[in-house]
């Protein structure tokens, strides 16, 4: 069956920005698709609002449109560009949604274009609960009794169907608030009637409660012809209950027999049939009783997901992209399966090893909100590490998190447990659930009481007991027994945990036992077990006798990744390190990457030359340094991660190529920094170093009031606080400092209301070319990462703009930096103050390079291999017109957390809006972030005193544009002493009804509210947390504001038309030599 | 909630910490290999791998592993234990086997007990530890070798090179009467079917046995129980006859069809078995499954030949000449049919999409049929299920396979979730 002949061009959807449950793993997989459709000759249309994604990388598609992912931004899209078919499977939920309403619309029909992937009833099938198990049960497969109860009178004869233990869950309430579980008949009754009252719109789902059973996913993949292969078997260690997306899951499946297996895989492909995924992948979840293998079908996904990303890199199979080849009509047994290169894709994967994936988590962000994991998921990245044993791929793992501790070795917060509370921590999921699990086995609680708390299948908890006797062993032996050595090697432990558990320090550790012939080796992952020859050196190490990585044709360039996702280091620097491999081999270099993130680009196996899917840590990556006999390691593209890496591998003897490791020391010591902007006549916020309350006190004191406050050496602002009061800080100490009491903390000056400024810049050492200058929009105050930001400037006077670039270049230059750099500055009173240098590629440079149409990363890659920028011919970045980047927020994850922005970084994500406006710029952003502005309705204003001043101008302007206004009594009051009406309403202490229960009542359509410090009023919050339960757009600054005002403005004049990044190019002039071209 | 403070328990030190015993596996070229014994005793044989990652049990009981050392690649052996339901056979067939790593204490609700007990109650060495990786990207340059495998002790190398010595490849050797039964019985057990979560969706019938249904001889070479337990499902009655039965006796039970089963060794030192299939070939619809398909295509006048490293795993795809449907198949097979031997009138229906092997072939005018893999799956996939109730119809139909692409009532069954493929693809004839 010859792919279908019909098509010429087609439209991918992207997912648009990281979110919490949609992340970079549909980078990976638009990525993929795109390729595999381009290489069919079609011509390839990308949606994206995400700048900072590798898809969206310009030479990857025909036309590129990073614009919000909208049923009527696609529409015109699909107009414009004429596009035969639309395919929706590789970008989450966001894109299936949009192709649903497409087709509702009738717009699909109307334009001629085709579906792909997945049929709207395909779509729905899967989507709609009762429609899904209505299908299965048509198809004889077992599902979970559930009846949807809308009222008290008919709630009884749901229980009867349902059946016991149950689970009610309130329609419609943000983050599962509101479930309950209920044993009896009694409990029910009782909890039914507070369910219905929970949700908004008095619907509960009632459903047969298996928490405790077994969980099971299985990555299946169709075609045409009706050939299903099971791509890969994943089992969850937390059984039902916990998200998959948050529960340590384990490749292959390890607790299943054959024939319970086959149950499972037959009925996975039937699930398939039923709900008419035709061609493609999608994911089935399993529910299978522990003890007596009663099982049921949960639910499916008729699209690739994160865990078809998991499962493309446990096997090594590219599921995204044979889902895309799939879609036009090839079957299975006409492609190829890459990595062997002779065998077919209708194939499954065997494994000779294991897979072990472990989430990461950001609760540390958000206090206030519980730790407790359930079904809605709240991790923000994950590891994967492949071992040749569950304990060695579950101690990489954990290795992999840079939880900044080793081994499964009790971190403060777990060892100082009672047993009581620690029997609490094994029973309820949490991110330290693991660590509590081997604390309460060194208590030597047995096995099988660990597993009934947990439920933990006992095998696993066996395996764990065993690491946590052998760390015992292995402290009783020693360092000398060569032998103890090599078997906790085998068994997957590091050199950092061999050093805590023997008292010898890690590089001791690792020339006793190299010494002792105990060298780390590789082997392939080659989706066949080693049936057949592998052509793809896809490589993880271990502790076997045999080595696979093959022989080298050129230089080797090892390229360090930014290991999992976490709020403050996200998928910008994978996108950064995959441009970089370009940069490298454009200078003749093979290059190496070295990563343990799955959800990436940069881990799909033919992203580099090479791939070792491996823990960034010392140890493992010097490993790879060796085995590669590498010329050096570029470590400015990943974030921290590999920077704080650098010194180590420098001090072994490896060549960090670009930016010396001495210079990043430079930049990041605070004194020696301080010394260099001393130097260079540079302005700095007055600061101090301090390690005890005292000292702190004394230093805010000198430096006045407000102060910035954070521990050294952190990522995303963690613990960072703009504190007002001496009251506060004593506060903040007790909170924060305790934490990492071995840490001096940071005080600076706060420059209030000052405007902050991000600079990306490319040194070779000699010259210096600017990338780009980011305006902040929301002034200082907020992390960096969480505001808006514009390029270029719209409000800085052309000399401010000029002495930043005179301070960057001189900075560059100063520091020694070969390669990325970037800056963020403060501009109060026409001065520019330097707040702080990062010597490395930054989160901004992705969105910088879709804003100048240059690959920043590839150019850096370049200069780190020895290139100059005259050689390179680089100038400074020229915008092709005025871009807006605007984060997201997971606030709604996180029940009860107040959704202010702060000097912390909270955001996971960012969109970009283009235009030849600001106002449009923003409004596009706007609403690709999901921040719906209104065009008529009512704006609720309610601002700090430090605001009012301003407030009367904002209101004027948003009265201008046709928008009622209402006020707290304050601001009323405020605004009418300067002649400006605004209605009062309640605040939620002063009465109803109040301003939420106009929220409730759709009154309100725009919510503005800004507050002074950390101190936010109680009403405030709940203003705040109103209008994100409520969907009320709202924003938290006036300077935010104000842009939205312009947004509206220019929204009312008119949509802002689409246009792809190739079409605001060849507007711009063709560029000079770059990495896109 | 809370349990009383206790030293660990010692006993479950991670094996590699725990001073294991070693275990040698010497090579026909030469190679020793070292590991870790976890039973005693020694082993001799052919060695060869296995990728399937779920079913050791059931393919340590598989008849077909008779003078075979099995190595099998996934990571994890013994961590579901042992049950009465997925024995293959009475016993373990393999002469030894080479693990990553053996759990000793299984976790599964089915589990009735641990692996190494089991094989240790039938003496067969088991030894982990090897770099079982290794030891195939070996096999699969070197192709399959006789080897020895000695758990425990301190041989010396020259004692473990005259081990080596005297071990034996299955070339030339007809291994299926050590394995087969000697009196035919009758079998009556129809496919496991797993326990479903609800009163919904498990209104499913089990397996219908239409009484009395078409009457089935199967030959048993070595035959594995999941043969009989699908044909049982497909609603057959089941004979099982020995190797030994001449035409004559098969005959004499006036099978409505008869199967040639799976079975260890050489298809070519088979003795008779071969004679009786050409004897019977156009009186009664035949089925030869693996071993017995290789049979078939000798008796039809076709020759067989020893692949490489043989095909052993869960995941092999075969396409089906007729419809271009792909199945993933269970395979457990060191021979192979050669196309170019084979006779006119005879078609090869299956190719393997690995290497082009033949896994099916077609004398329609004699209404026999012969299948390669493991359409009965226990290890694998059930893709190929379909593949008994094709063979009922016919066997319904009468001889020399009149029934062309006739499907009857009972294919109505195939819309049981477990039987992925709703028709039988390519229906005899179609």
């Amino acid at each position: 069956m010859p792919r279908r002949d019909d098509l010429r061009s087609v439209c991918v959807l992207g997912a648009g920005p990281i979110r919490i449950g949609q992340a970079c793993e549909f980078d990976y997989s638009g990525v993929q698709g795109v390729q595999a459709l381009r290489e069919e000759g079609l011509r390839v249309v990308l949606v994206n609002s995400n700048p900072a994604t590798i898809m969206t990388d310009p030479e990857r598609a025909d036309a590129t449109y990073v614009e919000p992912i909208t049923a009527e931004v696609v529409t015109t899209i699909l107009e414009r560009e004429r596009c035969d078919a639309l395919l929706p499977t590789l970008g989450g939920q966001t894109a299936l949604n949009v192709a649903v309403e497409l087709a509702a619309s009738g717009a699909l029909e109307r334009l001629g274009v085709r579906l792909l992937g997945a049929s709207v009833d395909a779509i729905r099938t899967a989507e709609d609960r009762e429609r899904f198990r209505e299908a299965m049960r048509r198809a004889g497969l077992p599902v979970l009794p559930s009846v949807t109860v809308t009222s008290l009178a008919r709630a009884g004869e749901a229980a009867e169907v349902v059946g016991f233990p149950a689970i009610l869950r309130p329609s419609f309430t943000l983050g599962g608030t509101g479930a309950a579980m209920v044993y009896n008949r009694d409990e029910y009754r009782a909890a039914i009637a507070t369910a219905l009252a929970a949700s908004p719109v008095g619907e509960v789902l009632v459903e047969r409660s298996v928490e405790g059973w077994k969980e099971f996913e299985l990555e299946v993949m169709r075609d045409r012809a009706d050939t299903v292969v099971v791509v890969c078997s994943i089992e969850n260690l937390d059984a039902m209950g916990v998200h998959t997306g948050d529960s340590i899951t384990v490749a292959p499946a390890l607790t299943l027999t054959d024939k319970e297996y086959q149950v499972l895989r037959d009925a996975a492909a039937t699930c398939l049939r039923t709900v008419g995924v035709e061609t493609g992948g999608a994911n089935v979840q399993f529910a299978v009783h522990p003890g007596t293998g009663e099982w049921a079908v949960i639910e499916m996904n008729p699209r690739v997901s994160r865990s078809s990303a998991l499962a493309s890199k446990a096997t090594g199979f590219p599921i995204a992209r044979i889902a895309a080849k799939l879609a036009l009509g090839y079957r299975l047994d006409e492609i190829t399966n890459a990595i062997t290169g002779s065998t077919p894709a209708s194939f499954e994967p065997a494994l000779d090893y294991v897979v072990v994936k472990v989430p990461r988590f950001a609760f540390e962000k958000f206090p206030g909100a519980a730790d407790a994991l359930g079904t809605s998921m709240k991790s923000v990245g994950e590891v994967m590490a492949i071992g040749a044993g569950f304990e060695e791929a579950l101690l990489k793992a954990v290795r992999s998190l840079e939880l900044g501790r080793a081994g499964l070795g009790a971190p403060p917060a777990v060892a100082a447990l009672d047993d009581e509370a620690l029997g609490w921590r094994v029973r309820v999921a949490s991110p330290d659930r693991l660590w509590a699990v081997a604390e309460a086995l060194r208590r030597g609680w047995p096995t099988e009481g660990v597993a009934e708390l947990s439920r933990w299948d006992p095998w696993f908890v066996r395996r764990i007991a065993g690491l946590v006797v052998a760390e015992q062993a292995i402290a009783e032996r020693g360092a000398d027994d060569a032998g103890t050595l090599a078997a906790a090697k085998r068994l997957g432990f590091g050199d950092a945990d061999l050093a805590r558990l023997t008292g010898v320090a890690e590089e001791e550790v690792r020339r006793r036992r190299r010494t002792a012939g105990t060298v780390r080796r590789y082997r392939k992952v080659d989706t066949c077990a080693g049936e057949f020859a592998a052509a793809t050196p896809y490589l993880y190490g271990g502790f076997g006798t045999l080595d696979e990585a093959p022989p080298r044709q050129r230089p080797a360039v090892v390229i360090l990744g930014s290991g999992p996702v976490r709020i403050g280091q996200g998928i910008e620097f994978d996108a950064c390190c995959v441009q970089a491999i370009a940069g490298l081999r454009a200078r003749g270099r093979e290059a190496v990457m070295v990563n343990c993130n799955p959800e990436t680009v940069s881990t799909d196996w033919d992203a580099a030359d090479r791939l070792y899917f491996e823990p960034l840590t010392l140890e493992e990556v010097l490993a790879v340094v060796e085995r590669e006999q590498a010329e050096g390691v570029v470590a400015q593209f990943g974030g921290q991660t590999p920077l704080k890496l650098a010194k180590g591998l420098a001090a072994a003897g490896v060549r960090v190529l670009g930016t010396s490791p001495d210079a990043i020391d430079l930049a990041e010591d605070r004194e020696r920094f301080a010394e260099v902007i001393r130097r260079l006549g540079l302005r700095q916020p007055a600061g101090e170093t301090v390690t005890t309350l005292d000292e702190a006190s004394a230093a805010a004191s000198r430096l006045g009031y407000p102060v910035l406050v954070r521990p050294s050496y952190v990522l995303g602002g963690r613990g960072m606080e703009a504190v007002y009061r001496a009251a506060d800080l004593a506060s903040y100490w007790a909170r924060e400092v305790v934490a990492a009491p071995e840490h001096p903390v940071l005080i600076d000056r706060f420059l209030e209301r000052a405007v902050e400024i991000d600079v990306d810049a490319l040194c070779d050492g000699r010259d210096v070319v600017i990338c780009g200058v980011l305006e902040h929009i929301e002034e200082a105050g907020i992390h960096s990462g969480d505001s808006s930001c514009v390029f270029p400037s719209v409000s800085l006077p052309l000399e401010v703009t000029a002495e930043v670039r005179r301070i960057a270049r001189l900075l560059a230059r100063e520091l020694g930096v070969v390669g990325l750099i970037n800056l963020q500055l403060a501009v109060r009173d026409g001065a520019v103050y330097v707040l702080e240098a990062n010597p490395r590629a930054s989160r901004t440079v992705p969105f910088i390079s879709k804003a100048t149409g240059v690959a920043w990363a590839s150019l850096a890659a370049e200069v780190a291999c020895g290139a100059s920028l005259a050689e390179l011919g680089v100038g400074d970045g020229m915008p092709l017109g005025v871009a807006v980047k605007m984060p997201v927020f997971p606030f709604d994850r996180f029940p009860g957390v107040d959704p202010l922005p702060g000097p912390e970084m909270r955001s996971t994500g960012e969109v970009m809006g283009m235009a030849d406006s600001f106002g449009e710029a923003y409004a596009k952003a706007a609403l690709a972030a999901g921040l719906g502005l209104p065009l008529a309705g009512a704006v609720f204003l309610s601002v700090a005193d430090a605001d009012k001043p301003r407030a009367t101008a904002l209101a004027a302007r948003l009265e201008e544009l046709g928008l009622a206004l209402l006020a707290t009594q304050g601001t009323a009051a405020a605004l009418g002493r300067d002649g400006i009406r605004a209605r009062a309403v309640h605040k939620v202490s002063e009465g109803r009804p109040n301003v939420v229960d106009l929220m409730v009542n759709g009154e309100i359509q725009l919510v503005i509210n800004t507050a002074t410090g950390a101190r936010a009023h109680r009403d405030g919050v709940a203003i705040r947390r109103g209008a994100l339960e409520h969907r009320v757009p709202y924003i938290a600054t006036v300077a935010g504001a104000f842009a939205a005002a312009e947004a509206i403005a220019a929204l009312r004049r008119g949509t802002p038309e689409p246009r792809s990044l190739q079409a605001w190019a060849a507007r711009a002039g063709a560029p000079g030599r770059n990495g896109h071209g | 909630m809370v349990y009383p403070h206790a030293a660990m328990d010692r006993s479950l030190l991670p094996a590699p910490l725990a001073a294991p015993r070693p275990a040698w596996l010497g090579l026909a070229d030469g190679t020793v290999l070292a590991g870790y014994a976890a039973g005693g005793g020694t082993a001799s044989g052919e060695v060869v791998f296995n990728t399937s990652m779920f079913g050791y049990q059931e393919m340590l009981t598989d008849p077909s592993y008779r003078g075979q050392i099995l190595v099998l690649t996934t990571p994890h052996v013994g961590n579901v234990g042992v049950n009465a339901d997925d024995r293959e056979s009475a016993r373990v067939w393999a002469e030894g086997v080479i693990v990553p790593d053996l759990s000793l204490v299984p976790s599964n609700w089915r589990a009735a007990g641990g692996l190494l007990e089991t094989l240790a109650a039938q003496e067969v060495p088991v030894a982990w530890g090897f770099d079982t990786r290794a030891l195939v990207l070996r096999l699969r340059e070197s192709g399959a070798l006789p080897g020895v495998l000695v758990c425990g002790g301190e041989p010396s190398p020259a004692e473990i090179a005259a081990l080596v010595a005297g071990a034996r490849g299955t070339d030339g050797r007809d291994l299926t009467r050590e394995v087969a039964c000697t009196e035919p019985y009758t079998w009556r057990d129809g496919p496991w079917r797993p326990p479903a979560a609800s009163s919904e969706g498990a209104g499913r019938p089990g397996p219908r046995t239409p009484n009395p249904g078409p009457r089935v001889v199967v030959i048993d070479c070595g035959a594995k129980r999941s043969i009989f337990r699908e044909l049982v499902g497909a609603g057959a009655e089941v004979i099982v006859m020995p190797p030994d039965a001449t035409a004559a006796a098969v005959a004499a039970r006036e099978p409505a069809g008869v199967v040639v089963s799976n079975g260890p060794g050489d298809p070519a030192a088979v003795a008779g078995v071969a004679d009786t299939i050409a004897a019977l070939l156009g009186r009664v619809p035949l089925l030869g499954i693996c071993l017995g398909h290789q049979l078939l295509a000798r008796a039809l006048g076709g020759a067989t030949y020893k692949l490489r490293f043989g095909h052993h795993g869960a995941n092999h795809p075969v396409r089906d000449a007729a419809t271009l449907g792909v199945w993933i198949t269970s395979q457990n097979h060191n021979y192979a049919v050669d196309e170019g031997s084979l006779p006119a009138g005879v078609t090869v229906s299956m190719t393997n999409l690995t290497d082009g092997s033949v896994e099916g072939i077609r004398a329609d005018g004699l209404g026999a049929e012969g299948i390669q893999f493991h359409p009965e799956a226990g290890p694998g996939p059930h893709d190929a299920l379909g593949v008994f109730a094709r063979f009922l119809a016919r066997c319904r139909d009468g001889a020399r396979g009149s029934g062309l692409g006739v499907r009857d009532e009972e294919d109505s069954r195939f819309s049981e979730p477990r039987t992925p493929n709703p028709e039988p693809r390519g229906g005899w004839g179609a």
